[in-house]
């Protein structure tokens, strides 16, 4: 039931999740951030097992930021990506981690970028994702209306109108989404898209 | 004497375990480090040695940062202290990774101090040659510290001290000089106490500060300004105090 989708435009990229933490038929919360923000300019939407996910995208970050402090530089989107598919790849045969990811990063000189990276080590760029039973219903849409080069503007509408049909036609659909973007100026928090309050 | 100096694992019968001794005498040896405690700032400073015309002066930090709050400077053995930083960096993430909190400085220096102090008690192994200074704000308080680590394993904070070639004279400037300080203040005191053993310029002396935003390593340009700053304020006290000799 959970979905992450994301889709690049012009000059930025653009995350989007729900935030119920769901077990079984409870829903502990219904504003829990899944977009780790990796870096100044990486963001990172992770849907799975509520532990994996926590654990591995922690591990990501501190390494991430390790790198940085031991190369003065930060990682590409491009390098981080590929580091993130790596783990997820020696982890796979011994003790596999149940979490799909949606990165988008910002790169000075190569602009933005999204990488699909799934639970079983799959690595794709692309300039559409999305995970869950969401998946269906988002990328259906994106198909029909996304064109490269969008701006933000254009891109926040298609992102609620994926959210729309989420919320009418998945029988247990998620109440609240966040919606987080990344560009030249970094990455932050956009907006919520709430059906409850807290 | 000679006996016992060869391996790390034996006590002289006088007590004294002679490579971390010798070990010290390495830190002597290495470029001059000073570090300066102030209000709200804290300022590191390392000689730079300017015989090398071909190397390219970018490729050697000798301040570097080991976490958003916390930098270290260090006097001897730089290729001992490469891995000791590489340590120190993992364990600042790994804490963070742990406890979801960043180190305090008082840690991570206990941390380091623990690491030296381990490789002067296994065999086969030489301690590291080198004394660290670690400067940082603590993350929950705000509270500015300096601490200083040796071979041996022993640390202590301080409010301004000294490590490497001529530390005792740098030490003895500050113990005459050091008041309270903040800011710019507290830049100057650091380079002044630099400028004792060291030759004035900014091509020889590289000096970072750390304040609650971060760790900032000053340029040439701004270093040499405040070198020429100071000369001027020491000729203006040194003309002060020819000018009533010379009126009796």
């Amino acid at each position: 039931m959970e979905c992450v989708f994301g889709m690049v435009g012009k000059g930025f990229a653009l995350v989007v999740a729900d935030t119920s933490a769901v077990n079984s038929i409870l829903v502990h919360k219904s504003n829990e951030d899944k977009i780790m923000v990796l870096d100044s300019h990486k963001l990172m939407g992770a849907s799975g097992e509520a532990g994996d996910r926590a654990q591995f995208t922690e591990y990501v970050q501190k390494n991430v930021a390790l790198y940085q402090y031991r190369n003065g530089i930060p990682l590409t989107t491009k390098a981080a990506a590929n580091f993130m598919r790596g783990e997820l790849a020696t982890a796979l045969r011994k003790n596999p981690y149940m979490v799909n990811i949606v990165l988008a990063g910002f790169d000075k000189d190569t602009g933005p970028s999204l990488y699909f990276i799934d639970y079983i080590a799959t690595l794709h760029k692309v300039d559409k994702a999305a995970f869950g039973y969401g998946s269906y219903f988002a990328l259906s849409m994106m198909d029909r209306h996304y064109h490269p080069n969008m701006t933000v503007d254009e891109a926040i509408k298609l992102a609620e109108q994926c959210i729309e049909e989420i919320r009418s036609r998945l029988v247990v659909a998620p109440q609240n989404f966040v919606i987080k973007i990344v560009d030249k100026d970094g990455a932050r928090e956009h907006s919520w898209r709430r059906t409850t309050k807290d | 004497m000679a006996r016992y100096d060869r391996a790390i694992t034996v006590f002289s019968p006088d007590g004294h375990l002679f490579q971390v001794e010798y070990a010290l005498e390495a830190v002597r040896k290495g470029n001059a480090a000073v570090g300066v405690r102030g209000t709200d700032t804290i300022v590191l400073g390392v000689e730079k040695k300017s015989t090398v015309k071909l190397q390219d002066s970018r490729s050697v930090r000798k301040i570097v940062s080991l976490d958003d709050h916390i930098a270290l400077a260090c006097a001897g053995l730089k290729a001992d202290a490469r891995v000791l930083i590489n340590r120190a960096r993992i364990e600042c993430q790994s804490h963070r990774l742990t406890v979801e909190d960043p180190v305090t400085v008082e840690y991570i220096t206990r941390y380091i101090a623990g690491l030296q102090q381990k490789y002067t008690q296994s065999g086969g192994v030489r301690p590291f040659g080198l004394s660290t200074l670690i400067v940082g704000f603590d993350p929950y308080t705000g509270v500015p510290s300096l601490y200083q680590t040796d071979p041996s394993g022993t640390f202590s904070a301080w409010k301004a001290n000294a490590t490497g070639r001529n530390s005792n004279s740098m030490r003895e400037f500050l113990e005459k000089n050091y008041k309270e300080t903040s800011g710019q203040e507290t830049i100057k005191l650091a380079i002044r106490a630099l400028l004792e053993v060291v030759e004035s310029g900014g091509k020889n002396i590289e000096v970072a500060v750390m304040t609650k935003e971060g760790l900032r390593q000053l340029d040439e340009a701004e270093i040499d300004a405040i070198v020429a700053e100071i000369e001027a304020e020491k000729a203006a006290a040194e003309a002060a105090k020819k000018a009533p000799a010379k009126e009796t």
